[in-house]
């Protein structure tokens, strides 16, 4: 085989070859993002639509427990059938709004005393050294994987009638009658708190620790007594972070089941016990999934100001 | 800068991790109560794990947790590698804000919400398609939702870091994209790979609201099995269980944080040499 013959060969071989590998390399990411973006497509977010769908069925007795929307008559009509009764019903039934009012309100104070707890926390550990700030985080992360419902029952064995903080304080005579603490509004303060301290101390302290130090002693050799410096400085430099650490706590403990179910009372009505009562009691599956549909539109905004303030301290 | 923390603030600090830790120590202590009675101290005792070790009913859904929870990281790791991938590595395709928020919004979202919509799915797909039935499948699927989101967060921050000067030399040296990530990316996220996988384990061995929701009649996993228990009281063979897993989920994320560190050891020490 001469030499030319040779290239030759090459060179087509070369053509043929290319046309794949050409569109493998314009085409070959979509092998790597589409796999993840499908998978949450429709197992995340398709889910919310169906949400969305039965929010307007009817309750049916059959299973599933709800009429079609959209169905097709024998002479090809496609015929859909919305049914609004499910959200008027949430303005008739009190019990819904009030709910929600009450969930807002127990988890926007609870979110306030997680940030006034957790601020300082963040901020001694981000002062520490390396190697103790390390540990340090290890100690906060530990509670953070630990089941809700474990720690929970864990706070249950103090705060019982019969628990550590009340056979403590009987013993020490300082208080003669238990505590009733248990099925109380303060129960379930105390256990989002509790649970969710380490959600708030987390993204503080990654905006913390980017802080730059120099900072604040040029505010302190400028005559800035320390509490203008923290609020001058300190405070606007970390907002990212309170803010991405109180939506954390907030968003979640909106919809908290567990904490109020295992440390509250009847009157400790918060809109995730409803929705499970909707759903496990009633089985009304079309009114609990307007109330659920409802929930999340009170929900977009907070969700999109997470959103913008995490992806910003991930860009930072 | 360790001196000069106010007292205060390490005083704060020390009340809060105190917060945190009292109720678990108590708890474990409390595992060991010869007594049934929760408020009195009968002595020393381990006989509330070995209890554990004859009811049926435990041992089941702490299997079945434990199936669910293995199938579910390795999932997620896999998605969630691909999405982080995808998100560092792609900066521009269509559809990146949907799967920028699609791994973020489970972070936030309230779990009875996430729990109700992933059921009415599962409920319209078995009707249209006869598939998935409740149960183990369901549950593996609607963890992985969820476990993926917080794969691709930590695979993420990793994947911004990694030196991408080796994978570039590899892909000179004649490598295609693929082998030379493989090659060399892969071995440098590893870590984090194991952490997460670690990671998503004690999320799936976690949750009870999702679970709940999307679970079928006769698949009960371990945090549900506890949870109707608990509903009426707390009882000392609980304790003993809680305590075991506590311990466990303690193993798994020590280990997950030991990894995580020595990568990061790895990394600065590399950063070193690279200077010299």
């Amino acid at each position: 085989m001469s030499e030319a013959a040779a290239q030759d060969r090459f060179a087509r071989a070369g053509a043929r070859g290319r046309p794949r590998a050409e569109w493998l390399k314009r085409h070959g990411k979509w092998f790597i993002i589409l796999p993840p973006v499908l998978y949450l497509l429709v197992f995340f977010l398709i889910p919310f639509a169906f949400a969305l769908m039965i929010s307007f069925a009817d309750t049916a007795v059959r299973i599933p427990p709800f009429s079609d929307i959209l169905s097709i008559s024998p002479d090809w009509h496609i015929h859909l059938t919305l049914n609004l009764g499910n959200f008027q019903y949430l303005f008739t039934d009190e019990v819904y709004g009030l709910s929600y009012v009450y969930s807002i309100k127990t988890a926007f104070f609870s979110t306030v005393v997680c940030l006034l707890l957790g601020y300082p926390m963040a901020y001694a550990i981000a002062r520490t050294s390396k190697s103790t700030q390390s540990v340090l985080l290890l100690v906060i992360i530990l509670p953070f994987w630990t089941s809700f419902l474990l720690r929970v029952y864990a706070l249950e064995g103090i705060i019982r009638e019969t628990g550590l903080l009340n056979t403590a304080l009987l013993w020490l005579g300082i208080i003669h009658h238990p505590l009733q603490i248990m099925r109380t509004t303060l129960a379930v303060y105390l256990g989002i708190i509790y649970s969710y301290l380490p959600f708030m101390v987390l993204p503080l302290f990654a905006t913390l620790e980017k802080l730059d130090y120099s900072l604040l002693e040029a505010a302190a050799d400028l005559g800035s007594p320390p509490w203008r410096t923290f609020i001058d400085v300190t405070l606007p430099l970390s907002m990212p972070g309170v803010i991405a650490g109180s939506m954390l706590v907030f968003i979640p403990a909106i919809g908290e089941f567990v904490i109020p179910t295992l440390l509250g009372g009847p009157d400790n009505l918060m809109i995730g016990r409803v929705l499970w009562d909707e759903f496990f009691g009633n089985r009304d599956w079309p009114v609990a999934s307007a109330v659920a549909i409802a929930f999340l539109v009170f929900l977009v905004g907070p969700i999109a100001l997470y959103q913008h303030y995490s992806t910003k301290q991930l860009e930072a | 800068m360790a001196d000069r923390v106010s007292p205060l603030l390490i005083s704060i600090l020390g009340i809060g991790i105190a917060i945190l830790y009292i109720p678990i120590l108590v708890l474990i202590g409390y595992s060991f109560n010869a007594s049934a009675l929760v408020s009195v101290w009968g002595g020393f005792s381990t006989s509330w794990y070995t209890q554990l070790l004859h009811n049926d009913q435990i041992l089941d859904a702490a299997w079945l947790s434990l199936e669910i929870g293995v199938v579910v990281s390795t999932g997620a790791v896999i998605l969630g590698t691909l999405a982080a991938i995808s998100l560092v590595r792609f900066k521009q395709f269509r559809g990146r804000l949907m799967l920028t928020g699609m791994v973020n919004a489970p972070l936030v979202m309230p779990e009875i919400i996430t729990g109700i919509t992933q059921l009415l799915l599962f409920i319209s797909m078995l009707h249209l398609l006869g598939w998935p039935h409740r149960g183990f499948t369901t549950i593996v699927i609607a963890h992985i939702a969820f476990c993926t989101a917080y794969v691709t967060i930590t695979v993420q921050s990793r994947l911004q870091t990694a030196d991408r000067s080796l994978e570039e030399a590899a892909m000179d040296l004649g490598s295609g994209p693929v082998r030379a990530f493989l090659d060399t990316t892969l071995p440098i996220i590893a870590p984090a790979l194991a952490s997460s996988w670690l990671l998503s384990f004690t999320l799936s061995l976690d949750d009870l609201v999702i679970s709940s929701f999307v679970s079928g009649p006769g698949a009960s996993t371990l945090p549900m099995v506890i949870f109707s228990k608990v509903k009426l009281g707390v009882s000392p063979d609980v304790n003993a269980l809680a305590s075991l897993i506590i311990c466990l989920v303690g193993v798994c994320v020590l280990f997950a944080g030991y990894l995580m560190r020595r990568t990061e050891r790895q990394r600065l020490l590399d950063a070193q040499m690279a200077e010299r």
